[in-house]
């Protein structure tokens, strides 16, 4: 059971957490791009990211992706030293998302268990090149970087040794080999210069970085490891000191006799070592940065991630505990017993329980805003590439929807975007020419519709092209219709049909004429539909409707007989109950009613669903209007039973394999444990008509 | 090592519910259903009717959250409906993902039947019964009638769709 959720941990927690920085940095960029520069927050935000990823990655053997890390944190290091000032931005954000998505595919690879295979070196060997170019533009030549480095280094000892430089007597070399095979030579190497650290806080060591790169072990196992340190301790002192470490096969210990020296061999050691730039970070550093991110980290998003597994045991759980609530405080035995601390408590705990369920079936809900924002990054991309300029206007991004909903719909979305920009936007020239703003416009806009939630997708551009559409689908043979005879829905509906693309020219983004059809299949999955609404020359709409299949939806219960049913609350516009006489029969038998001056088919649900025991007389039970895309019909129950938040259940499997049950839509639970079957108001007005 | 382990540990698994089977009884059969299908146990519960469903189907129930459907196993086999009481039980099977209840008169006891006193149905019976029957065994003088669970819910829905029409 555990094993499911805690499949390789170190993994997955890699895995999360480098994707949600990689999400952050992506954000931090574009908002920085959008602001035309890098503010220092922002560069230092990208480098502490970069640094984790580098970090983390290296501790899980993913070395291109650290490698690659790292090259990015040594030119933000350069950004945040520098501070230059011809710097062109969005270069720059290329670069940044060239790398991240290069990150993105290796952890998806990671995260499907194949090996992450891809070279990096590419875009590490642009980005040296990038570097560079940045460097002379600013006219730091090459030998500027050692010098910029020597002063980094000696900021570095003056700010560390201030108070005990003068203190060490004595300066030394020392060369550690270990013994083969001991393994994690770098690790070692750390422990003795963190052993060192108890007599000098003075050290330099080759390799420099032997804890964030494990590369670092090969070279010390064959060139050793070489320590330059100053100590007031005599030679032989530090000789033992240093023999006292384990598996040390060769100890060559020198003593320097000046500081120049010392400096210069420092120095030397920092040219010799490639990966440089980064001073070592001293322990009383290293803590307080670690403090820093830290903080942020929790003050940025107090987010944790659960297993939705763990969410369907958990709502189960308090579903339950709502029978059990109400097993206890409505217990026959309690009754006509005088218990006024008992019902006191109990009102309590039912609060309580309420609440909790209240609580755990939001937790479900994600805001749609996530899957909104990461379009910002597709319609940068594509605008920057198609040479268009187009903005992203983004409404109503805080609807809800069920999380294996949002899964499932962000796919269909960047392709409508995708195909907006491509697609839809015209070129700046035309725009100009049409009399349009330069300025491209997309509207992506979220609300809740009755029991659906409604994605718009629109853009101002040239608009789809009927006489266009009616030729290529005859082209490729899907017309199945004389053209006469379709409507303008009809023919925009064509651009959905498999193997249908107008775009003469496949580009990199779309035109395959794979996407709107998968599109519709996506949505259909989940039991949405798709339809398209265009004007010629000012833009088209994409709409995604998209039930909340397991959303919370407001529900009035009715009960018919024994039976329970629960109709969505949007959808009832009246009940009322009514007279015998107002009743009026075709000679079909088919009821109607006259309401206002208009008249309306009833559907008695006893009859429909064949319920025993049932109120059949007009004045004994109750009439409640529905209606669903204009369309109205009363429904004839027993009684209302009340109005509650219901999560939408979906029948089992096994049900809905033997038949397919017109009007229900799924059922619910009630908060006494029992079921209500969902009334699928469309489908019950369908089967009227 | 581990795996040889974990593979016997498996092994042994599979043996402890080998030849074990589940009986009940509707009237006065006595049938078996293999150890492996069945999850629990629980007392009749109240069933929610969903219409349109064929008969046999008698609605769905609220196991804790989870909504299975509930099968009466005495109308799938074509006897007269009874009323539930006390004795009533709800087996809860897990075949092939799908969880259905099955509403039986009473629930005996488990039984470990060895492959031995295991014999083939007769062919020459073509009862109506005879198609959710895999096999019969022997208990002392008793017979119990082993059945063949993945057709007890797929086999008729044919028949079904066709009694419909």
């Amino acid at each position: 059971m555990s094993g499911q959720y805690t499949n390789e941990p170190m993994l997955d927690i890699y895995i999360f957490e480098t994707s949600q920085l990689v999400e952050q940095l992506e954000e931090t960029v574009l908002s920085s791009e959008r602001c035309g520069s890098y503010s220092s927050d922002a560069i230092n935000e990208i480098f502490r990211i970069m640094h984790t990823i580098k970090g983390s990655s290296a501790m899980m053997l993913f070395n291109e992706i650290s490698n690659l890390a790292h090259i990015i944190e040594d030119m933000f290091f350069f950004l945040r030293e520098e501070k230059p000032i011809n710097l062109d931005c969005s270069a720059l954000t290329d670069f940044v998302f060239e790398s991240v998505d290069f990150i993105k595919l290796e952890i998806e690879k990671i995260k499907n268990g194949d090996n992450a295979d891809g070279e990096a070196t590419y875009i590490i060997d642009k980005l040296k090149v990038y570097i560079s170019q940045l460097k002379s533009n600013n006219n730091i030549i090459i030998e500027g970087k050692n010098t910029k480095q020597e002063s980094v280094k000696t900021q570095y000892y003056i700010s560390q040794s201030s108070s005990d430089k003068q203190l060490y007597k004595y300066n030394y070399k020392a060369k550690i080999f270990f013994e083969d095979g001991c393994e994690m030579e770098n690790i070692r190497a750390y422990t003795i210069i963190h052993n060192l650290k108890s007599i000098t806080s003075d050290i330099k060591h080759i390799p420099e970085d032997i804890i964030e790169n494990d590369d670092t072990i090969q070279q010390i196992r064959e060139m050793g490891f070489e320590i330059i340190f100053r100590a007031n301790q005599s030679y032989d002192e530090v000789y033992e000191f240093l023999m006292k470490s384990l598996f040390l096969k060769e100890l060559m210990l020198t003593e320097l006799h000046d500081d120049g020296d010392f400096i210069e061999k420092s120095i030397k050691a920092k040219e010799a070592s490639d990966s440089i730039k980064m001073p070592i970070i001293q322990p009383n550093q290293s803590v307080k940065q670690n403090n820093n991110t830290d903080s942020q980290g929790s003050a940025a998003q107090g987010f944790i991630s659960v297993p939705v597994g763990k969410m369907d045991k958990l709502m189960d759980l308090v579903g339950e505990m709502v029978i059990a609530e109400a097993m206890v405080t409505q217990n026959p035995d309690l009754k006509e017993l005088n218990l006024d601390n008992f019902n006191k408590a109990a009102r309590q705990l039912r609060k309580i329980t309420s609440e909790l369920q209240d609580m755990v079936m939001s937790i479900r809900m994600v805001p749609l805003s996530g899957t909104f924002h990461k379009m910002h990054r597709i319609v940068r991309d594509m605008s920057k590439k198609l040479n268009k300029e187009v903005e992203l206007v983004i409404i109503g991004e805080e609807t809800e929807v069920d999380k294996n909903i949002i899964e499932h719909i962000s796919d269909p979305i960047m392709h409508l975007v995708r195909n907006a920009i491509d697609h839809g936007i015209e070129g700046k020239d035309d725009r100009e020419a049409s009399g349009k703003n330069k300025l491209g416009k997309i509207t992506l806009e979220a609300k809740n519709a009755g029991n659906d939630v409604v994605i718009l997708i629109k853009d101002d551009g040239k608009g789809l092209n009927k006489q266009k559409i009616l030729e290529k689908a005859k082209q490729n043979g899907l017309l199945h219709k004389p053209e006469e005879e379709m409507n303008e829905k009809e023919i925009f509906n064509l651009i959905f049909l498999p193997g249908f693309s107008t775009k003469e020219a496949v580009t990199e983004f779309s035109g395959r004429g794979v996407g709107m059809d998968v599109v519709v299949k996506n949505i259909g999955k989940v039991g949405g539909s798709v339809s398209v609404d265009s004007i010629l020359g000012l833009g088209t709409t994409i709409t995604m409707k998209i039930p909340l299949t397991l959303a919370i939806v407001d529900g009035m219960n009715i009960s018919v007989g024994k039976s329970c049913y629960t109709i969505p609350t949007i959808a009832i516009k009246e009940s009322f109950r009514p007279k015998a006489s107002d009743s009026i029969k075709d000679p079909d038998g088919n009821e109607m009613i006259m309401v206002r001056g208009e008249c309306y088919p009833i559907l008695r649900l006893h009859q429909l669903y064949k319920v025993k025991s049932a109120r059949e007389h007009f004045h004994e039970g109750i009439l409640v209007m529905v209606e669903n895309e204009g369309k109205n019909i009363c429904l004839f129950a027993d009684e209302l039973l009340g109005e509650q938040q219901v999560v939408v259940k979906t029948l089992p499997t096994y049900i809905k394999k033997i038949r397919k049950i017109v009007g229900l839509s799924g059922c619910t639970l009630l908060g006494d444990g029992s079921i209500s079957l969902i009334l699928d108001v469309a489908g019950l007005i369908n089967i009227n008509v | 090592m581990a795996d040889i382990l974990m593979q016997e540990e498996l092994f042994e698994e599979e043996d402890t519910q080998k030849g074990k089977y589940l009986t009940f009884n509707i009237g006065t059969e006595f049938y078996g259903i293999e150890i492996k299908y069945v999850t629990e146990i629980i007392g009749i519960q109240v069933i929610t009717e969903v219409p349109e469903l064929p008969e046999h189907i008698r609605g769905i129930i609220n196991l804790r959250g989870k909504i299975i459907p509930v099968m009466d196993v005495r109308l799938r086999f074509k006897k007269p409906f009874r009323e539930y009481n006390d004795r009533t039980c709800v087996i809860v099977v897990d075949i092939k993902d799908i969880s259905v209840g099955l509403i039986v008169d009473s629930v005996s006891e488990v039984l470990n039947i060895p492959e031995q006193d295991i014999v083939e149905p007769p062919q020459i019976n073509k009862g109506f019964n005879n198609r959710y029957i895999k096999k019969i065994g022997k208990v002392g003088s008793d017979v119990k009638l082993l059945l063949n669970c993945e057709k007890l819910l797929t086999e008729d829905e044919i028949v079904d769709i066709n009694e419909a029409l």
